[in-house]
């Protein structure tokens, strides 16, 4: 288990805490629910040129210029339709507001810091350094996602990195 | 109230009065003096001195004091200025502005340099007018002290002696503000008398200080119009103050000796004495009115402004982008209407729109300030750099009134020191080789600043040596930078912005070293702007920095290519046209040029370079706009031209980061994201993907039209 797993658990310990679910596909995961913003449609994204397939373009909210990530994508899920039901969560992360697609946002969990695991090291395209932990609720499992990890890091390439 | 609530006036203000003197100090004829100017530089001063006094910023206060001194025997014609005096006096200018950057972070300022500073001044003032500065006037430095002295005698007996009673009255100043203005009467001499209401509340003092410094050490609370001064009348004016003073007396700090006095029969006895003093001394204010009269305009000016943070500044803008975006939504909507019926409605539009226009146009203005906040701190820097590397130079500067957006004037400043600086050294020649060279032995150093369709165009011309072509490039060499003999001048002359790149043969404490240059490039590029370099041997150099007038709004040419809609800068759009098949030609294979009246330009399809589906790949079908990027020009293959529309700039890194060959984003009426295309980055964008096809060896031409067009 490396470190920030204990950090997350460490914060956990101190109080339940409160998670957007929504699905992707089959999966459902969850998110912190201070980081979130808004849910809204999607609708009127304006593509950006030469980025990667996951980042649709950018967005208006209300005066403000958003990126729009598709995780679906970037998760390589099968099945990506743009449809009344797929909806766009925004997020705070670092200062920065993302937009994130998913299929559909189900609800908003309760968890006690013994309802999540500490994630196992494995994945490929979803590295356990971007999981804060597995949260099992009856027999569901939650993928429990650190946000601001994931948005941040380089692989999403919405942040210019400093040496450039 | 608490006190600290005016610290931040007191530094801002402080600040501009230092900026003047300074700009005073600088254009001070050194033979013959002007009087306003002398007297404007001693009123700063002595401002100042009040303010950092009420503050207790004691190390501020009691330079300013010895330099106030100074300024006032230089005034009255008893200390003969020179060249070094004035030296010295901007020397103790920058002191000021130190000990103020320390008491506003916070700190105490540098003990040793404001000891140093102090004995400088002492000297000066010893070896120039045989005075010691203390002596003169009592030390203010310690207001306190200074003042209790006098109220131990007699009250008579010290007005009598060189104090003046006058009464001052504070108009409409409500409590608070008058104790504290009360106090500080308090520490300029002695408050003889005291009563009033709020609209006009009379404070009858004793001191030896002239009106014109009581105004000034006030005003860092109230304004000049707030404050009445006049001389005491004998009998009246004590009269009306006494009985009130009697019941606030023992609120004031320095009252409880007049306590003890009889009020009404000895003070307008005394008052009586003092007003012959008051005439027989009457020369002194005359020879002070014209300075008065000047304080008082200035003071009138300094009402019609007011303080606004660039905060609050910004929200406006940004709200009132907001406007327009809304407006046009709405325009958008009454267009598409019944004409007839909804009459009423469009002329509303119309009329809003134009107001919106309006609006944005004056909120814009707020942020946009002249070039002479930039330009007046140039003569300093010249001048010291001239007396640093033994030159004769002499600095002009043209189009001041230029105005330029708050926040590029403020980050131009630097990278406009450091090319000055350069110029200075490496441009232009000592006087001795430039004597020889045939030239006036002054240099001449022109900063410049004008408006061009949509940019501003700041100028660093100087008239020496121009820049070395074969030593730039030798330079380069050894630097291990690629170069070549038949580089065009342009190119050797961008070398000098090559990080870690100086001709110079030595370093200098002035510049040399190479750091520099590179980071005026970046600079200048981070504001959206770029550097052109004009040099010819013998004549001189002129360094080109080309800005956006604003960052916040631009006048925009929408576009569509496919069915995505793009934005233009309408500054860089030079023309529009329909290529016909005779002038285009296929170049190394790879590329296309478009000719247009005898000028071959590379064509940019912007479907190709940002991957647009479904544009128009037919070349005679498009539309190619000429525009002009960094001095060079393109023409743009776009489907449509839309229109033409002022946009509200967005920036897409607050929330992404850079696009290559877009510059940033805007909201179109509908509400949906359009991006605005940097022309110059799109070219480079469409050459490297011209680069990773080549392996595939297709003619250009056939690639983008059908092969019919080939010839």
């Amino acid at each position: 288990m490396n470190q920030t797993n204990e950090s997350a658990l460490a914060a956990a310990e101190a109080h339940n805490r409160e998670f957007l679910v929504f699905s992707l596909g089959e999966e459902e995961y969850a998110i912190d629910i201070l980081k979130v913003q808004e849910i809204r449609g999607y609708e009127n994204v304006t593509r950006i040129a030469n980025a990667p397939d996951f980042i649709k373009g950018v967005t208006n909210l209300r005066g403000v210029i958003v990126p729009i990530v598709d995780l679906r994508i970037k998760f390589h899920l099968d099945k990506v339709e743009y449809g009344g039901q797929t909806v766009v969560i925004v997020v705070n992360v670092e200062d920065r507001v993302v937009g994130i697609v998913v299929d559909g946002v189900s609800d908003v969990m309760t968890l006690s810091p013994d309802q999540i695991k500490p994630a196992p090291e494995f994945g490929v395209t979803l590295s356990s350094d971007f999981l804060s932990g597995l949260g099992s609720l009856d027999d569901r499992m939650l993928v429990i996602v650190d946000i601001d990890k994931l948005l941040t890091s380089d692989e999403m390439e919405l942040v210019e990195r400093v040496a450039e | 109230m608490d006190i600290t609530d005016f610290y931040d006036t007191f530094f801002e203000e402080a600040e501009e009065l230092l900026a003047d003197m300074e700009r005073y100090l600088l254009e001070l004829d050194v033979d013959e003096p002007d009087s306003e100017q002398l007297n404007a530089i001693f009123r700063a001063a002595h401002s100042i001195k009040g303010g950092a006094g009420t503050f207790g910023f004691d190390a501020l206060q009691k330079t300013t004091h010895l330099f106030e001194n100074l300024l006032d025997h230089t005034r009255k014609g008893e200390l003969r200025l020179r060249r070094d005096i004035v030296d010295t006096f901007l020397e103790t200018k920058d002191m000021l502005s130190d000990q103020l950057d320390a008491y506003r972070n916070g700190d105490e300022p540098d003990q040793e340099a404001f000891e140093r500073i102090c004995q400088t001044l002492q000297r000066l003032a010893l070896e120039e007018i045989g005075q010691d500065l203390e002596s003169g006037v009592p030390a203010v430095a310690s207001p306190q002290l200074a003042a209790k002295p006098e109220p131990e005698a007699p009250v008579e007996q010290g007005a009598a002696s060189d104090s003046d009673l006058r009464v001052v009255a504070l108009l409409n100043v409500g409590e608070k503000d008058r104790q504290l203005l009360v106090e500080e009467l308090g520490q300029l001499g002695e408050v003889v008398a005291q009563g009033g209401d709020e609209s006009c509340y009379e404070v009858t003092l004793s001191s030896s200080v002239s009106n014109d410094d009581i105004e000034a050490v006030m005003c860092f609370i109230i304004d000049t119009d707030q404050i009445k001064i006049r001389g005491a009348d004998a009998g009246e004016a004590p009269q009306a103050a006494a009985p009130a003073a009697a019941t606030e007396v023992a609120e004031v700090q320095s009252a409880p000796v007049q306590a003890a006095v009889e009020p009404t029969p000895s003070a307008s006895s005394a008052a009586s004495v003092k007003t012959d003093s008051v005439k027989t001394d009457s020369a002194k204010p005359d020879s002070e009115k014209p300075a008065k009269a000047k304080a008082k305009a200035k003071g009138g000016g300094e009402s019609t402004s007011i303080r606004v943070s660039v905060d609050k500044v910004d929200q406006i803008i940004n709200l009132v982008g907001e406007l327009i975006i809304t407006q046009s939504m709405l325009d958008q909507t009454v267009s598409e209407m019944d004409n007839v019926a909804n009459s009423a409605l469009q002329n509303g539009m119309s009329l809003l729109q134009r107001n919106a226009r309006d609006l944005q146009e004056s909120v814009m203005s707020i942020r946009m300030i002249p070039m002479d906040f930039v330009f007046s701190r140039f003569p300093r820097v010249v001048r010291e750099t001239a007396a640093k590397l033994g030159k004769e130079i002499e600095l002009v500067t043209e189009g001041e009134s230029t105005e330029l957006d708050k926040s590029l004037t403020e980050r131009i400043i630097d990278p406009l020191t450091h090319l000055v600086r350069n110029s200075l050294d490496h441009g232009i020649e000592p006087p001795d080789v430039r004597q020889a060279a045939g030239k006036p032995r002054t240099g001449k150093l022109v900063l410049s600043a004008k408006h061009q369709g949509g940019n501003i165009i700041i100028e660093v011309i100087d008239d020496g040596a121009g820049l070395n072509r074969d030593r730039l490039l030798a330079k380069a060499r050894e630097n291990g930078l690629p170069v070549s003999d038949t580089m065009s001048d342009d190119e050797v002359w961008q070398l000098i912005f090559a990080p870690g790149f100086s001709t110079a043969k030595e370093v200098t404490d002035v510049s040399g070293r190479g750091v520099g240059m590179d980071v005026v490039k970046r600079n200048i590029q981070g504001m959206g702007g770029h550097v052109q370099i004009m040099s010819k041997p013998g004549e001189g150099t002129t360094i080109r920095i080309v800005l956006p007038l604003t960052l916040a709004i631009l006048d925009g040419m929408s576009i569509k290519v496919g069915n995505e809609m793009f934005i233009l800068p309408l500054s860089a759009v030079l023309e529009s046209l329909q290529p016909s098949r005779e002038d285009l030609y296929a170049m190394a294979g790879d590329d296309v040029v478009l000719k247009v009246r005898d000028e071959y330009l590379p064509v940019v399809a912007v479907h190709e370079a940002l991957d647009v589906p479904k544009a128009k790949t037919e070349l005679t079908e498009t539309i190619a706009v000429i525009v002009q990027g960094e001095g060079r020009r393109y023409a743009l293959l776009v489907d449509d031209l839309v229109g033409q529309q002022q946009v509200v700039v967005k920036n897409l890194e607050t929330n992404y980061r850079k696009v290559p060959g877009v510059s940033a984003a805007t909201i179109l009426g509908d509400g949906s994201v359009a991006l605005i295309l940097d022309i110059t980055g799109l070219h480079r964008l469409s050459r490297e993907k011209k680069e990773k096809r080549r392996p595939v060896r297709k003619p250009a031409l056939e690639a983008l039209t059908n092969e019919e067009l080939e010839t």
